[in-house]
């Protein structure tokens, strides 16, 4: 400033009013291009939604919890059950990923921001539009049924179901428009991420030290590439068959309904490891800090993750047994399904053995990761199960293959976030989460989820099938489903925990610091929150484990890594 | 434990050297498009002789001159990268020019050919599968000829303006990329649409 001032002509008052000042703030988040602030929006959408697609499953519990209920009418049930799997896998999930993607690729890797600040914008503009234009089909028309036009057909949408026969109105439309423009952001935040790992990293930062999270943002954000795009085409080859009257699945004119569930699930089911790779690698950063040992087997982590990235590819149809293939299919998508378990294997033995004689501290996100490994063997096992053929033919579309997905996606995917979320909170805020919160999080949630999916599973073997609005009194399965409801209803209130815990802490937490978890990687090397552009100097890497040989000068890691 | 990274001696990695981010970036995007591509070119394969009613494939006529066009295109594409990295600007604006033009024509003979047969044989993507399938694989490249001549188009209004200088080449490179998938993407869905289709 000079140090003369002048008189300004009209008001002198230079301070902005509360109204302008929150107008300001506003506009700075809707124009950043800075990764951080769009990793935070990111995860702030999907802990929205995560509530939004909660609240829609205790509905859906609460019109199971007795038979010949009636809380929801049959339509509604169709939509929230629909809505509830749509917005969990792209609403909660894929944001969930991209946000701490964002978030921590930049930090971890040493770069000021990702590659292409102003494409992560766009992609995360079109996915949040993407998501407000799914749910404004709840009061964006009357329906048939006067409900609004929400989706009914089920997350997956098969075939028949989907013509304009079928399902008149706009419910499909909104269904398969919101996921193409919602595909587009996936694609453009897989673009970026990629580059950015790949152009952006600093001096000494070899692809073979690089932290094992940015790995898996790797590995994912290649498996988007390959398969969010066959999803995009597949809605595209709908709206042509709806809108322009084209005859992609329509059997009569020598189309085939068969080919949806191929082009869906040639998606689907890669997409849950493209869900589950990101929750590896949080667990893979939170086990060995609070182990306080350097990750078992860093080379086969990474193989193993490369390796399950292209044994998702060739194993969709074993979502289709039922449709009656040749038995050489059905042998090669059992068998390849099978495959999955020897590189998910590794990983759990290399988690497993960074525990091992480790000096293990159960803060919360350690007993989330802990309760992952766990989780995440028993969901791998029902899957094995679910891959043999004959079995599969028995439980097929049962409350079995519900119990297994919830297991891995719940289960596993979303206990690793939480662990993500209670790490990497203070270095987000600068403010602890509240320890004995968090506990209380992680035991409701913990015993919740398990009287809800374990249960399932018998329901399952007991015949119950997926997506009925009621069933008969006589069945057997009063009992199990009042269960699975009440620990839906446990579940239910330790998210509301969370959401209090990250509100209340956010002003009345205890100040983080730098590095609240004694860590290793670049990002605990920055303030918290981190500054503009994170990094004053460009930082310069030696070893995995940057802070450990900064904090460890006579014994660095970079002795003993090659 | 507040130890600023910035305070570790600088090692070997003198020459640090990272692949360009558009080239990645442009990687990537290609890789996801192929996988588009890839979903409409396996619908259209099984879908031959599915019609059941209805033109069937064998109404089409091979379009050679377009593809020779096309095809040509990489060539001066790469001749245009080639002029603009030895800073030979005039070279560049007719080769970029000539590119855009070939891709023109492209477009044109498209244009053409739907022409015909949506009045003459009356085949529109509601007449039969063959039709659905036909459009929407050819239609989908030629969306993305026109996205590419988008972006090959600015950089001619750049050129004109004067704006693109030889610094300039690896971007121009990054844009070319897309131009030659385009290009060769036109290959795959030529066999499979006239020669394995028909």
């Amino acid at each position: 400033m000079a140090d003369q001032t002048y008189p300004m002509p009209g008001t002198l008052d230079a301070t902005p009013s509360r109204g302008a000042a929150l107008l300001e703030w506003i506009h700075s988040w809707v124009v950043t291009v800075d990764h951080k602030k769009l990793g935070i929006l990111y995860a702030v959408y999907a802990i929205f939604f995560l509530v939004v697609a909660g609240a829609e499953a205790m509905a859906i519990r609460i019109q199971l919890a007795v038979p010949h209920n009636h809380f929801l009418s049959p339509e509604l049930y169709n939509e929230f059950f629909t809505m509830h799997g749509t917005t969990m896998v792209f609403l909660v999930g894929m944001t969930f990923i991209f946000g701490f993607g964002n978030y921590l690729v930049p930090l971890m890797i040493g770069a000021r921001d990702m590659a292409f600040p102003r494409l992560n914008a766009f992609s995360f503009w079109m996915s949040a539009f993407g998501g407000l234009f799914l749910y404004f089909s709840f009061i964006g028309g009357f329906g048939l049924y006067g409900m609004g036009s929400a989706p009914d057909v089920s997350w997956w949408a098969y075939a028949p179901l989907t013509a304009r026969a079928f399902s008149p109105g706009h419910n499909t439309d909104y269904w398969a428009l919101a996921l193409i423009v919602m595909g587009f952001g996936t694609l453009g935040a897989g673009i970026n991420t990629l580059a950015t790992a790949f152009s952006m990293r600093c001096r000494g930062m070899t692809l073979f030290r690089m932290p094992l999270f940015v790995w898996l943002m790797v590995v994912t954000s290649g498996l988007t590439l390959i398969v969010i795009t066959p999803l995009t085409a597949a809605q595209i080859m709908l709206i042509i068959d709806r809108y322009l009257g084209g005859h992609f699945f329509d059997t009569q004119a020598g189309g085939s309904a068969t080919v949806w569930m191929h082009f869906f699930w040639i998606f689907g089911h890669p997409e849950v490891y493209v869900l589950i790779l990101p929750a590896f690698g949080i667990a893979s950063e939170v086990i060995p800090v609070f182990s306080r040992k350097a990750i078992f087997g860093y080379p086969a982590m990474v193989a193993a993750s490369v390796g399950i990235a292209f044994v998702s590819l060739s194993v969709w149809a074993h979502h289709m047994f039922t449709i009656g293939m040749t038995s050489v299919s059905n042998a090669f998508f059992a068998l390849s399904t099978m495959m999955v378990g020897i590189p998910t294997g590794i990983k759990i033995f290399n988690w497993v053995a960074t525990m091992w004689g480790g000096k293990i501290r159960f803060a919360t996100p350690m007993l989330f990761c802990t309760a992952f490994v766990f989780q995440f063997l028993c969901a791998g096992l029902t899957g094995i199960m679910l891959a043999v053929a004959p079995w599969n033919w028995q439980l097929h579309n049962s409350y079995f293959v519900i119990a297994h997905f919830h297991y891995t996606l719940t289960g596993s995917f979303v206990f690793c976030f939480f662990a993500g979320i209670y790490y990497w909170y203070p270095k987000v805020t600068g403010r602890m989460l509240s320890e004995k919160l968090g506990k209380w999080h992680f035991w409701l949630f913990f015993i919740g989820f398990h009287v809800t999916f374990d249960t399932m599973h018998f329901l399952g073997i007991l015949g119950m099938p997926r997506s009925i609005y009621t069933y008969e009194p006589d069945r057997g399965w009063n009992t199990l489903n009042a269960i699975v409801s009440a620990g839906g209803f446990v579940q239910g209130i330790a998210v509301l925990l969370l959401a209090w815990n990250l509100i209340d802490s956010y002003f009345n937490g205890r100040a983080a610091g730098n590095d609240p978890w004694d860590a290793w990687t670049l990002e605990w090397s920055t303030p918290s929150p981190p500054p503009d552009y994170n990094f004053a100097e460009e930082p310069v890497v030696r070893s995995r484990r940057p802070l450990w040989d900064i904090k460890h000068p006579n014994d660095p890691d970079w002795k003993y890594e090659r | 434990m507040s130890a600023i990274p910035g305070t570790v001696p600088i090692f070997a990695n003198e020459n640090w050297q990272l692949p360009s981010r558009g080239r990645v970036g442009m990687f990537a995007l290609i890789i996801g498009e192929s996988a588009i591509f890839t979903i409409f070119v396996v619908a259209y394969i099984y879908y031959i002789g599915r019609s059941t009613y209805g033109p069937g494939p064998q109404i089409l006529e091979i379009p050679i001159f377009n593809s020779i066009c096309l095809i040509s295109s990489s060539l001066t594409i790469v001749l245009a990268e080639h002029a603009i990295k030895h800073g030979r600007l005039r070279a560049f604006a007719a080769w970029w020019a000539l590119t855009m033009l070939l891709g023109l024509e492209f477009l044109a003979g498209t244009a053409m050919e739907w022409r015909r047969l949506i009045f003459e044989d009356h085949l529109t993507i509601r007449t039969n599968l063959f039709g659905t399938t036909f459009y929407s694989l050819v239609g989908l490249h030629a969306t993305h000829v026109i996205v590419g001549m988008t972006g090959l188009s600015l950089v001619m209004l750049f050129t004109v303006l004067g704006r693109v200088e030889q610094r300039h080449a690896a971007r121009i490179q990054v844009l070319a990329l897309y131009w030659h998938f385009v290009d060769a993407v036109w290959v795959v869905v030529f066999t499979v649409v006239y020669i394995v289709g028909r």
